[in-house]
């Protein structure tokens, strides 16, 4: 009983994380149709710029929001340069992310260097909750609150906003979203920037979780592949759903069958491609 | 018409070149080009898919993987020998495609792009972790290259002919294959899908076919590569270099077979060459991406013929 307790709240910790990260890229997914390979990159630079800002002031809440919003302006950049001409060119988009990805990732091994790095977390958040037997460290805890919490502000800013409409509008059909005066330029920018904030917000947070690396960036983008594509691309309660099964997977996986628990993270996406390719939450395909 | 005829002049001279120049090229030279010989193989394979139809796999180099790692574990575990190995190794990779293939297909688009690189990630994933076969991390070394008639496969030259006679194979045989019926079959599937289907072909079996047979050809190409390096490691698999791949084809020109051979060339000389005068060549690796998809989405050979038709209307 015990195994499976803390084994269900790891679990939890793991989804929260792979939520921040599958949820931006899948929010991406939905209103480009592009599979960004530059997303592990966004966490990646977002954890270096929260550690760097954690050892020169020390303030933690400081390197998340800073951390979020530079990774966020990168975003913006990026698709403003480099992604916006060649909207619906699959292959091309993902051969510039690709590029992108290289080199953030060889920038993060020159200025931080290939060691990985963590990052420490102020002390109320050390040490663990004790509830009878459990120990619950507070640091998990406080992951998987603020995943949920960002996942309810983006429901609610998704669902019931006005500029919320806007983004389900330019998902759903771009061309008549533009002819009713939706800047869908400007909508689409936004998106992405979002989905780089998510990431880099990620990767604070993973960096005082599980420490950082130059290639955790590539080791990671799995992983928020099929949570994507066990959620349903472009779905973000299908992110949310995805990250818990295959954080769950991952773990019980990794517990019980180590050899092949890599391995075992490939079950849920064949069965949903299989039942249905589009992901559990996803839209049917036209 | 003169489109066809250019590029199969530049197949000629491309193959002219690397019969005639090994013998008086260094050493270390003669080992890059058979190792682009090696990935042109995958490349050309990776064409039939991208240039002509139109199924952008991004996880060739899973299969790529699995045909190495095949041929590696058969090779020093199993007593095979080279032939025996070889087709373990194609083998393999047949079966691997086959049964992937079938996940693969369920998706279309940019959904397809996104699952064949995941597929890719967790042949990647159960190499690194399934220590007690394929070693893990560390990889597996002591794979030896054949003597076949008693000729020494570890003198370059001869290795290089070698593998070179594997690459002429595979080109007429993907070159005979393109020109078949159900080649340009694929060529209309990649024009206009529907039209295909409402003319009663097979759609989604002429693309599974031709998936296998990629898979097999990466897996041909997987195999040499562990007995050309001697050494296989997970980064067979990962996402750098199944995007490298996806790259060789893109800036040699998708759809020409040409092109791939070019490509592979024009990368593994950036990747061992750069990588001699400077400890940021990934940093120029990521602009040869970035250039190659703004402004060569047809690679060198697309942008060759255009400069050609513009010079003929001028």
């Amino acid at each position: 009983m015990e195994f499976w307790i803390t084994q269900t709240f790891n679990g939890l910790s793991y989804a929260a994380l792979l939520f921040l990260l599958g949820g931006g890229m899948t929010l991406i997914f939905g209103i480009m149709k592009i599979v960004n390979i530059a997303h592990g990159s966004f966490y990646l630079v977002g954890g270096y710029i929260g550690l760097t800002i954690v050892l020169k002031t020390g303030n933690f809440y400081l390197a998340l929001v800073v951390a979020a919003v530079v990774v966020a302006l990168l975003g913006l950049v990026m698709e403003r340069i480099f992604l916006r001409n060649l909207a619906g060119k699959d292959l091309r988009q993902m051969l510039i992310t690709t590029g992108i990805a290289l080199f953030l990732q060889d920038l993060c091994l020159l200025v931080w260097g290939g060691d990985p790095r963590n990052l420490s977390v102020p002390k109320y958040l050390t040490g663990s909750f004790e509830l009878g037997e459990f120990y619950f460290p507070k640091f998990r805890v406080f992951m998987i609150g603020s995943a949920v919490v960002l996942f309810l502000i983006l429901w609610v800013f998704q669902e019931k906003t006005r500029v919320g409409a806007m983004v389900r509008a330019s998902v759903d059909n771009s061309e008549m979203a533009g002819g009713l005066g939706i800047k869908v330029p400007l909508v689409t920018m936004g998106v992405f920037s979002l989905g780089a904030l998510l990431a880099g917000f990620g990767g604070v947070i993973g960096c005082a979780f599980m420490g950082i690396y130059p290639g955790l960036d590539f080791e990671l983008l799995p992983f928020a592949f099929v949570v994507v594509i066990v959620g349903g691309m472009g779905n973000l309660t299908g992110a949310l759903l995805g990250a818990f099964i295959v954080a769950m997977i991952d773990n019980f996986g990794k517990a019980l069958f180590p050899e092949v628990a890599y391995f075992t993270l490939f079950a849920p996406m064949a069965v949903v491609l299989a039942v249905k390719p589009t992901g559990l939450m996803g839209k049917s395909q036209k | 018409m003169s489109d066809g005829k250019y590029l199969w002049i530049t197949l000629g001279i491309l193959i002219a070149a690397a019969m005639i120049l090994p013998p008086f090229l260094p050493p270390f030279w003669v080992m890059l080009l058979t190792q682009t010989l090696i990935y042109t193989i995958a490349a050309m394979a990776l064409d039939l898919l991208i240039g002509y139809t139109d199924m952008a796999s991004l996880g060739q180099a899973g299969f790529l993987a699995v045909g190495a790692y095949s041929a590696a574990i058969l090779f020093t575990r199993y007593g095979f020998g080279f032939t025996g190995a070889m087709i373990g190794a194609v083998l393999l990779a047949i079966v691997s495609s086959a049964v992937l293939g079938l996940l693969a297909l369920r998706a279309a688009g940019v959904y397809f792009l996104m699952i064949t690189l995941a597929i890719a990630m967790v042949i990647w994933g159960l190499i690194y972790r399934w220590v007690s076969m394929t070693g893990g991390d560390n990889g597996i070394a002591g794979i030896l290259r054949p003597n076949p008639l008693g000729i020494d496969m570890f003198d370059p030259i001869h290795f290089f002919y070698f593998i070179f006679a594997f690459f002429i194979v595979s080109l007429v045989l993907m070159l005979l294959f393109i020109r078949s019926p159900f080649g340009k079959t694929l060529v209309g599937i990649k024009d206009s899908e529907s039209r295909m289907i409402v003319l009663g072909y097979n759609v989604w079996l002429h693309k599974y076919l031709v998936f296998i047979i990629a898979g097999a050809f990466s897996g041909l190409a997987g195999g040499l590569y562990a007995f050309y390096n001697g050494f296989v490691s997970p980064s067979l698999s990962d996402l750098a270099h199944c995007m490298a791949i996806v790259l060789m084809v893109t800036i040699g020109g998708p759809g020409t077979l040409v092109g791939p051979i070019i490509g592979a060339l024009i990368i593994i000389l950036l990747e061992n060459i750069v990588s001699i005068y400077t400890e940021r060549w990934v940093m120029v690796l990521s602009a040869v991406y970035v250039i190659t998809a703004l402004y060569a989405p047809q690679g060198i050979l697309g942008w060759i013929g255009r400069l050609m038709k513009s010079e003929r209307a001028a």
